[in-house]
């Protein structure tokens, strides 16, 4: 039935209209929504700055595997590096913060698909990091223990000297918050952030890669964004 | 007609439809907002099971909608279905804020159907694809999350209206007791749903005058 031959007073289907127009421009926004979403950032984002944080994700959702987030206590927390190192070593959080400080601004990718732009990190290069504990010639991986058990993940030695990577302790020019895995997390920018280690508390350096948390439940140990993940 | 006199607004079909809906997007709403809203998933931890809750419930749900079908009475549901789909002048009046006569479910309660039934469609999609895409990159649409939310969104707004009007607002709130128990008085459905209660007794009238054939 076209609207011409509609009379005024003869039913008319708005009901299958109505569930086929909204199911129609649904569907299609898989296709425009994420573009038309990012040019709209000026205008939403006074909004979203206007509303409490702990309200609304913007931009990040928080993934966490165990029931509740670890705490940050800065006198007791330590870094501990092990493993085939010369030297094993056991750092507080001042002692961290004393390493050369490194910047960057990059994006963090979800292997879920969102991403967030434009993050600003500072923190420590694993060059620096690892300079005192001097790296056994025959180390090639590093593994990443979280102190949200049992978050496990690895990056080998020549990954985490790719540019920007880093163990980050501030974020947007504050120190790391709880969610974001406060003190110290992986931020390695080219990789799906369940490589982005948060909660570190132990770097553990050997010559194999266990399977990570994620990649145990069926993940790519190969996360370069881009990858299947 | 005296004012104790009930008629029968909702099968036990359309009522087990409503309510397998109802619950369900109330568990996966809470648990949703759990997952999603970053105060909460800080103090209420729990994530994997909270996911876990998340994704089984609207396992539970499609399964539940789909048996609702098969089992129930399908003949009655394509009815109303029916009934849902069809706005006459008097409805798309009644849209513009006339005050017009309504048959069982007033325009607005159409659209709501039509409207509810659409972001179930959606919402399963972008659940389906949200958690293939965590498992392989073709089904990993960047669009996807922002789907769900958004449907979540609109979906609170309208949620919020659906509970004002059936549990606070005078006029409508009795039909609380018609989708709860299927039956509603009389007199309130003589004022709210007069083409309806016309409908009925067409339809009863040419039963009976089958019944004489």
């Amino acid at each position: 039935m076209t609207p011409d031959t509609e009379s005024s007073d003869e039913p008319r289907a708005y009901g299958r209209r109505t569930f086929l127009a909204v199911t129609g421009v649904g569907l299609s926004s898989l296709l425009w929504g994420q573009p038309v979403w990012r040019s709209l950032a000026g205008l939403r984002q006074p909004i979203l700055n206007a509303l409490p944080p702990s309200l609304v994700p913007n931009g990040w959702r928080i993934y966490t595997v165990a029931s509740s987030m670890p705490r940050f206590d800065p006198l007791t927390w330590r870094l501990r590096i092990d493993g085939l190192v010369g030297r094993q070593l056991s750092l507080s959080y001042a002692d961290l913060k004393r390493l050369p400080r490194a910047e960057q601004v990059t994006t963090f990718h979800c292997v879920t698909g969102w991403s967030v732009n434009n993050v600003h990190w500072a923190g420590v290069r694993f060059r620096d990091l690892l300079a005192a504990a001097a790296p056994l010639a025959d180390a090639s991986v590093l593994t990443f223990t979280s102190a949200e058990r049992p978050y496990v993940d690895t990056l080998t030695l020549d990954q985490v000297h790719v540019p920007n990577v880093m163990l980050a302790y501030e974020m947007d020019g504050k120190p790391l918050k709880r969610e974001h895995g406060a003190p110290v997390r992986v931020v390695i920018p080219e990789m799906y952030g369940y490589k982005n280690v948060k909660w570190v508390e132990q770097i553990t350096l050997g010559r194999h890669a266990q399977p990570g948390y994620w990649e145990q439940r069926g993940y790519s140990s190969d996360a370069w964004v881009g990858s299947n993940g | 007609m005296a004012d104790h006199v009930m008629i029968e607004r909702f099968s036990l079909t359309e009522r087990t439809l409503h309510w397998v809906h109802a619950t369900a997007f109330f568990i996966l709403l809470g648990t949703g907002l759990v997952l999603y809203v970053p105060s909460l998933s800080e103090s209420v931890g729990r994530r994997p099971l909270l996911k876990d809750v998340h994704v089984y419930t609207a396992v539970a749900w499609a399964i539940l909608i789909a048996l609702t079908f098969v089992l129930g009475d399908r003949e009655g549901l394509r009815s109303t279905a029916r009934e849902l789909n069809r706005f006459d002048e008097d409805d798309r009046l009644w849209l513009r804020r006339h005050e017009r006569p309504q048959g069982r479910f007033n325009a607005g309660q159409k659209l709501n159907a039509a409207v509810t039934a659409a972001f179930a469609v959606l919402f399963a999609v972008s659940g389906v694809l949200l958690w293939l895409g965590e498992r392989d990159s073709t089904f990993r649409f960047a669009s996807a999350i922002l789907l769900h939310d958004a449907l979540t969104f609109v979906s609170i707004v309208l949620v919020t209206g659906h509970l004002y009007l059936a549990l606070i607002y005078p006029a409508t709130r009795h039909s609380l007791r018609g989708i709860t128990t299927g039956s509603v008085r009389y007199e309130w459905a003589r004022r709210h749903h007069p083409k309806w209660l016309a409908a009925r007794a067409e339809a009863a009238a040419a039963r009976e005058a089958g019944d004489g054939v």
